[in-house]
C-alpha cells in the first residue's frame, strides 16, 4: 500500500507538467537523427508511468532517458547498442517489444499458433461425420412409390 | 435517509435477482407456465430496485451529501452539475452500480421484447441473466458499496480526478458498459440453448439483434474512449495498447466474430456449436476485462484503486459465471448435432475465415496483455509487451481480414466460384492500387498500404451495393427498383464495412501526421505542415474550480486566418493536480492540434501537430455503429413481419 | 466401426478445451492475487538487473552537506565491508516513511551511504539536520545520470554492496521494519 502511495507521490510531480512535452532544446538538430532517436524511444518503456513509451511520457525520468537516448544517437551508436545499454540497467522490462528468446517464443508464435489452431479446428469440424438422414418410414416409402407411379 | 433508501434498494435487488435466477429456471425445467411467466416481472422488479438505488446515489451526489463516503471521496460542492451526475460512474463503486443497473435493464428488455420467444427459452434467458445479476449486485452490496456513510461528514469533498471532468469521458462509461453488459444477453441465450439442448436457425435469429446492439454500443464506447485519450491526454496519439484498452478490444473482436457467425446459424443452420461458444466467450472477455482492470493485477495507466480483496471476489464471481457456462458447454455441446455442411469457397466459408482471423487477433491481444503476468508467475521474469509488439503481430492478421471483408459478400451462399467474384471487384482493386500508388509517392510504404486498404474497403462496400442492384447490367430503372429492395441488413453490413475503411484511413493518416515542438515568445511565428502558427498572447483565465494559463495561437495559411486556438494548462488547487487543455481545430480532413507546455524566460513550449484525416478514426467507428444499428432495425421488422403479414391476410380475406 | 467411439471421445475432449483453458487462466490469476496480497508480487515494481553484478563505474560525485567529500565507485569498492547505498530526496514523501528504519540500521552500526537524487543541496541538508542523519557518507546526483546507471526509477531505492563491490540486494520503495528484519539483515549477516 505504501509502495503504491510512493508512486503516486513520485508521479504527482511529473504530471504537473504537460504530457511528453520536452524542451525543444533537447531535440537533436539533425531531423534524421531526431527521428531515429524517437523511433528508439518508442520502443522503451517509461518505468514509472506504465505502458507508455518514454517518448509519450511527461515523467521526469522519461525526460532524462530521452536525453540519454539522444546523446547516444548523437554519438553515432547503433539502435541495438542503445537498447542493450538500457536493458543492462533496467532489464527486459524496459523493452516494449519483448526480445525473442525461449521465454517469449510462445508470445511471438501466438499469431501463427492461433491461426494454425483455427484452421486445424475447422478441418477437424469439417471431417466430422454428419448423421445420415434417417431411413424412410414404411408410410413414407409407400408415399414415394405412389409419387413415382403417377 | 436517501442513501439508506438506496442501500435498502440494493439489498432488495439482490433478493429479487436471486428469485429471478431460481424461479424461472425451475419453471422451465418443470414446464410450469406460472413460474416461467414470473420471469419478466422479476426482471422488471430487479430493474426498478436498482434504478431506485442508482437514483439515490444520484440524489446524494447532486445535493453533495458528503456524509456518503463515496461522494466525499470523489465529488466537491463547486463541481458543475453535469459532472456531479456523471461523476457517479467515475469511481469504482459507482461504476459497478451502473454495471448492475445495465445488466438489470438487459433482463427487463428481454422481458419486453422477448414476448415472441418460446416461454421456456425466455424464462431460461432471464433466469441466467438473473443469476449473473445476483452475483454482481452482491459484489456491489458487500465489498464495493457506494452507500457507506462517513461520520463526521467533511465540509468539502476531495473532488474527482480533473482528467475525468470532461464531456467525452462523462458519457464513455455508460456507452461502453452497455456494450460490455449487452453481451450478457447472447451469453444467456447460449446457456438457455445448452440447457434446452437445442440450437437452430431460430436461435441464430434471436441472438443476432442483441449481439448487434451490444456490438454497436461497444464500438461507440471504445471510439469515445480513444477520442478522449486523443484530445484530453494531449500526447498526440489515440491508442496506447494499454491493458485497459485491450480489455475493451477483446470483447469487441469476439463480438464482431459473433455477429458474423450468427448469420451463418440463421441462414445455413451451421456453425452452431461454435457460435454458442463465441457467445459465451464474448461475455467472458467482458468480465475478464473488468477483473483485469479492477483487481490491479496489471500494470495500467487507467486502473481503478487497487484492492486485492475485491480482486478475489470478482475472480470467484468470474469463476462461477464463466466456469458454469463452459462446464455446461463441455457437457451439453457434444449432444448438439453438427448439421449443415458447406464448401470452403462460399459466403459461409468466408464468414468462417473472418471468424478465424478475428479470433486469432483476439488470441494475440489476450496473450500479449496477460503474458507479462504469466511470465512473472511461471518464470519470475519481468517483461513488457507494448505497442511495438501489437502493431507487429496484429497487422499481418488484419490484412487477410480486410481482403475477406470485401470478397466475402461477393460470394454466394452454399457454393461459389472465386474467379467471377474477383472479376466483379476489378475496379475496387484498381482504386485501391491507384490510391496506394499515389500515397506511396508522398509517404512511407506502411501508411501508403493503409490508404490502399482503406480505399479497398470503402470501394468494396460500394461494390456490394452495386452488385445487389445489378447496376450497369440491367436498365437503370430496374437497378433503382432493386436498390430500393435491398434489405436494411445488407445496407447495414456495407455501411459498417465502409466504416472500417474510414477508420483505417484515419489510422494511416495519423501515421503520417506532422508534429513539432517549439519554444517561442509571444509574437513569434513558426511553420508546420504549410500553416503559420503565431503565438499572440499568454494569459491567465479563472475557471469554476481551477485556474488556467492559456496561449492564444493564430493559425494562418496564405495570409488567411484559418483558426484561433487557445491550448492551456489547468491547475486544480483542491486536488493539487494539473491537466493540459489541448486545443483542436478540425475540418474533417485534418486536425490542427496544439498543446501548451512549460514556460521559461518568457518563452512558451508548444507542441503542434497537423494530424491528417485524424477525425476519420472515430468517424469510421460511428459509421460502423450506425451500420450495426441499421441492420438492427431490419431485424426487428423481420421478426415482426410474419405476424403482420398474417394480419394483413386476415383483413383481405 | 471401432473408430466411432474414439471420435466421439475426441470431440468431447475438444469441446472441453475452453473449460480447461479458462480454469488454467483463472488459477494463474488467483495465484497472482494471493501473491499480491502477501506482498510478493507488485505489478509496478521493476527488478534491478544489477543484483549479482559489480556496481556501475562512476567518478566521485560531489559532496552533499553535511558531508565534506562525496564518493565514487572506487570508494565503495574500497569500503572493506558491506555497505547499503540509499538514494533519497528531500521532496520524496516515502523517503520520510523509511527514515526511522535507516536511523535504526545506522545505530546498529550498518554503514549507509546516501545519494541525494535530483535535490537541491540546501533542501537535503536541512532535512538531514532536522530529522537526523543516518548516512556515513553523502553524495549528490543532481542531474540523475549516475542514478540511471544504477537502474534507478524512483526514490527511495536501496542497494546492498558486498566487500567485493558486487550488488547483493535491491529494494525499491521505503524499507519497512519488516523488510529490514526479513531481508536486509540476513543479507548483511551473510556478506559480513
Amino acid at each position: 500500500m505504501i509502495r503504491v502511495l510512493g508512486f503516486l507521490v513520485l508521479l504527482a510531480l511529473p504530471l504537473a507538467s504537460a504530457f511528453a512535452i520536452s524542451d525543444p532544446a533537447e531535440m537533436l538538430p539533425d531531423p534524421k537523427e531526431e527521428a531515429r532517436a524517437e523511433a528508439i524511444g518508442r520502443q522503451l518503456r517509461c518505468l514509472v508511468c506504465q505502458n507508455e513509451s518514454i517518448e509519450d511520457s511527461g515523467a521526469d525520468l522519461a525526460r532524462d532517458l530521452r536525453q540519454v537516448v539522444r546523446q547516444h544517437v548523437a554519438a553515432g551508436e547503433k539502435d541495438q547498442e542503445i537498447i542493450t545499454w538500457m536493458v543492462s540497467r533496467y532489464g527486459d522490462f524496459v523493452r516494449l517489444r519483448p526480445p525473442f528468446e525461449p521465454l517469449t517464443w510462445l508470445l511471438w508464435a501466438s499469431p501463427a499458433l492461433a491461426l494454425g489452431g483455427g484452421v486445424l479446428f475447422v478441418a477437424f469440424a469439417a471431417r466430422q461425420k454428419r448423421p445420415a438422414p434417417a431411413p424412410l418410414s414404411p408410410a413414407e416409402q409407400r408415399k414415394l412409390k405412389d409419387l413415382l407411379k403417377s | 435517509m436517501i442513501p439508506e433508501l438506496g442501500h435498502f434498494a440494493l439489498a432488495l435487488a439482490v433478493v429479487i435477482a436471486a428469485a429471478q435466477a431460481i424461479l424461472p429456471l425451475i419453471g422451465a425445467h418443470r414446464r410450469d407456465a406460472a413460474l416461467m411467466a414470473s420471469a419478466p416481472a422479476l426482471a422488471f422488479g430487479q430493474f426498478l430496485a436498482l434504478a431506485l438505488a442508482f437514483g439515490a446515489l444520484l440524489w446524494s451526489s447532486v445535493v453533495s451529501d458528503f456524509s456518503v463516503y463515496n461522494i466525499a471521496e470523489n465529488s466537491q460542492s463547486v463541481k458543475p452539475l453535469l459532472y456531479k451526475i456523471t461523476g457517479i460512474w467515475g469511481d469504482h463503486e459507482g461504476s459497478i452500480l451502473l454495471w448492475c443497473l445495465i445488466l438489470a435493464i438487459c433482463g427487463a428488455l428481454v422481458g419486453v421484447f422477448g414476448r415472441a420467444l418460446p416461454a421456456s427459452v425466455r424464462a431460461r434467458v432471464i433466469g441466467v441473466l438473473g443469476a449473473t445479476s445476483a452475483g454482481f449486485v452482491l459484489f456491489s452490496l458487500t465489498v464495493s458499496n457506494p452507500f457507506v456513510r462517513l461520520w463526521p461528514p467533511p465540509l468539502e469533498g476531495h473532488g474527482m480526478n480533473p482528467l475525468l471532468e470532461d464531456p467525452g469521458l462523462a458519457f464513455h462509461p455508460p456507452i461502453l458498459y452497455a456494450g460490455y453488459v449487452g453481451f450478457a444477453i447472447p451469453f444467456a441465450f447460449a446457456l438457455a440453448a445448452l440447457i434446452e439442448g437445442r440450437v437452430d436457425a431460430a436461435w441464430g435469429r434471436w441472438v443476432r439483434p442483441w449481439a448487434l446492439a451490444a456490438w454497436a454500443f461497444l464500438t461507440g464506447g471504445i471510439a469515445l474512449g480513444s477520442w478522449w485519450s486523443y484530445y484530453v491526454l494531449g500526447w498526440g496519439g489515440y491508442w496506447f495498447w494499454d491493458p485497459v484498452e485491450n480489455a475493451s478490444l477483446l470483447p469487441w473482436l469476439a463480438g464482431t466474430a459473433l455477429v458474423h457467425s450468427a448469420i451463418v446459424v440463421e441462414k445455413r443452420d451451421a456453425l452452431k456449436i461454435w457460435t454458442v461458444l463465441l457467445a459465451i466467450g464474448t461475455f467472458s472477455m467482458s468480465l475478464c476485462g473488468t477483473f483485469l482492470v479492477r483487481s490491479g493485477i496489471l500494470n495500467s495507466v487507467h486502473a481503478f484503486a487497487n484492492d486485492p480483496a475485491r480482486g478475489v471476489f470478482i475472480l470467484v464471481l468470474l469463476a462461477l459465471v464463466i466456469g458454469t457456462a463452459l462446464a455446461l458447454f463441455a457437457w451439453r455441446a457434444p449432444s448438439l448435432l453438427p448439421t449443415g455442411i458447406f464448401a470452403p469457397l462460399s459466403r459461409e466459408g468466408a464468414l468462417v475465415l473472418n471468424n478465424i482471423l478475428l479470433c486469432s487477433i483476439a488470441a494475440v491481444v489476450f496473450t500479449g496483455t496477460t503474458y507479462p503476468l504469466f511470465a512473472q508467475l511461471l518464470a519470475g521474469a519481468q517483461l513488457s509487451v507494448g505497442a511495438p509488439f501489437f502493431n507487429a503481430t496484429v497487422l499481418p492478421l488484419a490484412i487477410p481480414l480486410f481482403a475477406a471483408m470485401v470478397v466475402g459478400p461477393m460470394l454466394s451462399w452454399k457454393r461459389a466460384a472465386l474467379a467471377p467474384a474477383l472479376m466483379r471487384l476489378w475496379w475496387v482493386a484498381l482504386a485501391a492500387l491507384a490510391i496506394g500508388l499515389i500515397a506511396s509517392l508522398r509517404t512511407d510504404a506502411l501508411p501508403a498500404f493503409g490508404f490502399a486498404a482503406s480505399a479497398w474497403l470503402i470501394a468494396g462496400a460500394f461494390a456490394e451495393i452495386v452488385e445487389r442492384a445489378r447496376l450497369f447490367r440491367v436498365s437503370l430503372g430496374a437497378s433503382l427498383a432493386r436498390l430500393a429492395g435491398i434489405p436494411l441488413a445488407a445496407w447495414g453490413a456495407a455501411i459498417a464495412h465502409a466504416g472500417m475503411g474510414i477508420t483505417v484511413a484515419g489510422i494511416a493518416g495519423m501515421a503520417i501526421a506532422d508534429h513539432r515542438i517549439v519554444a517561442i515568445h509571444p509574437g513569434e511565428t513558426v511553420e508546420l505542415g504549410g500553416y503559420r502558427w503565431t503565438l499572440e498572447d499568454l494569459r491567465d483565465a479563472p475557471g469554476p474550480n481551477y485556474t488556467a494559463r492559456l496561449a492564444d495561437i493564430r493559425v494562418t495559411r496564405n495570409g488567411q486566418t484559418i483558426a484561433l486556438m487557445s491550448p492551456g494548462r489547468r491547475s486544480y488547487p483542491l486536488q493539487r493536480t494539473a491537466t493540459t487543455d489541448t486545443a483542436i481545430r478540425t475540418n474533417l480532413l485534418r486536425d490542427l492540434y496544439a498543446v501548451l507546455g512549460e514556460e521559461r524566460d518568457g518563452k512558451a513550449v508548444l507542441r503542434l501537430h497537423v494530424n491528417i484525416l485524424a477525425p476519420w478514426i472515430w468517424l469510421g467507428a460511428l459509421v460502423m455503429a450506425f451500420g450495426g444499428g441499421l441492420s438492427l432495425v431490419d431485424r426487428r421488422l423481420r421478426i415482426g413481419a410474419p405476424v403482420r403479414r398474417a394480419a394483413a391476410r386476415a383483413v383481405s380475406a | 466401426m471401432s473408430g466411432l467411439p474414439a471420435r466421439g471421445l475426441s470431440r468431447r475432449a475438444l469441446l472441453g478445451i475452453p473449460l480447461l483453458a479458462a480454469a488454467a487462466a483463472g488459477g494463474g490469476f488467483y495465484l497472482l492475487l494471493r501473491r499480491m496480497e502477501a506482498g510478493r508480487y507488485d505489478p509496478h515494481a521493476v527488478d534491478n538487473p544489477l543484483v549479482g553484478h559489480p556496481i556501475p563505474e562512476f567518478a566521485a560525485l560531489p559532496a552533499q552537506a553535511p558531508a565534506e567529500t562525496g564518493f565514487g565507485s572506487a570508494d565503495l569498492r574500497a569500503a572493506g565491508r558491506p555497505v547499503l547505498v540509499n538514494f533519497f530526496a528531500s521532496w520524496c514523501v516515502p523517503c520520510r516513511i523509511e527514515h526511522p528504519s535507516l536511523m535504526a540500521l545506522a545505530k546498529s552500526g550498518v554503514p549507509i551511504w546516501g545519494i541525494a537524487y535530483k535535490d537541491r543541496s540546501a533542501d537535503a541538508a536541512k532535512l538531514l539536520d532536522e530529522d537526523g542523519n543516518p548516512y556515513a557518507r553523502l553524495a549528490r546526483d543532481e542531474s540523475g545520470r549516475v542514478s540511471i546507471d544504477w537502474g534507478l526509477y524512483g526514490v527511495p531505492e536501496t542497494f546492498l554492496i558486498d566487500r567485493g563491490g558486487i550488488v547483493r540486494g535491491h529494494w525499491a520503495g521505503p524499507l519497512s521494519e519488516d523488510t529490514v528484519r526479513d531481508e536486509v539483515s540476513p543479507l548483511l549477516r551473510k556478506y559480513a
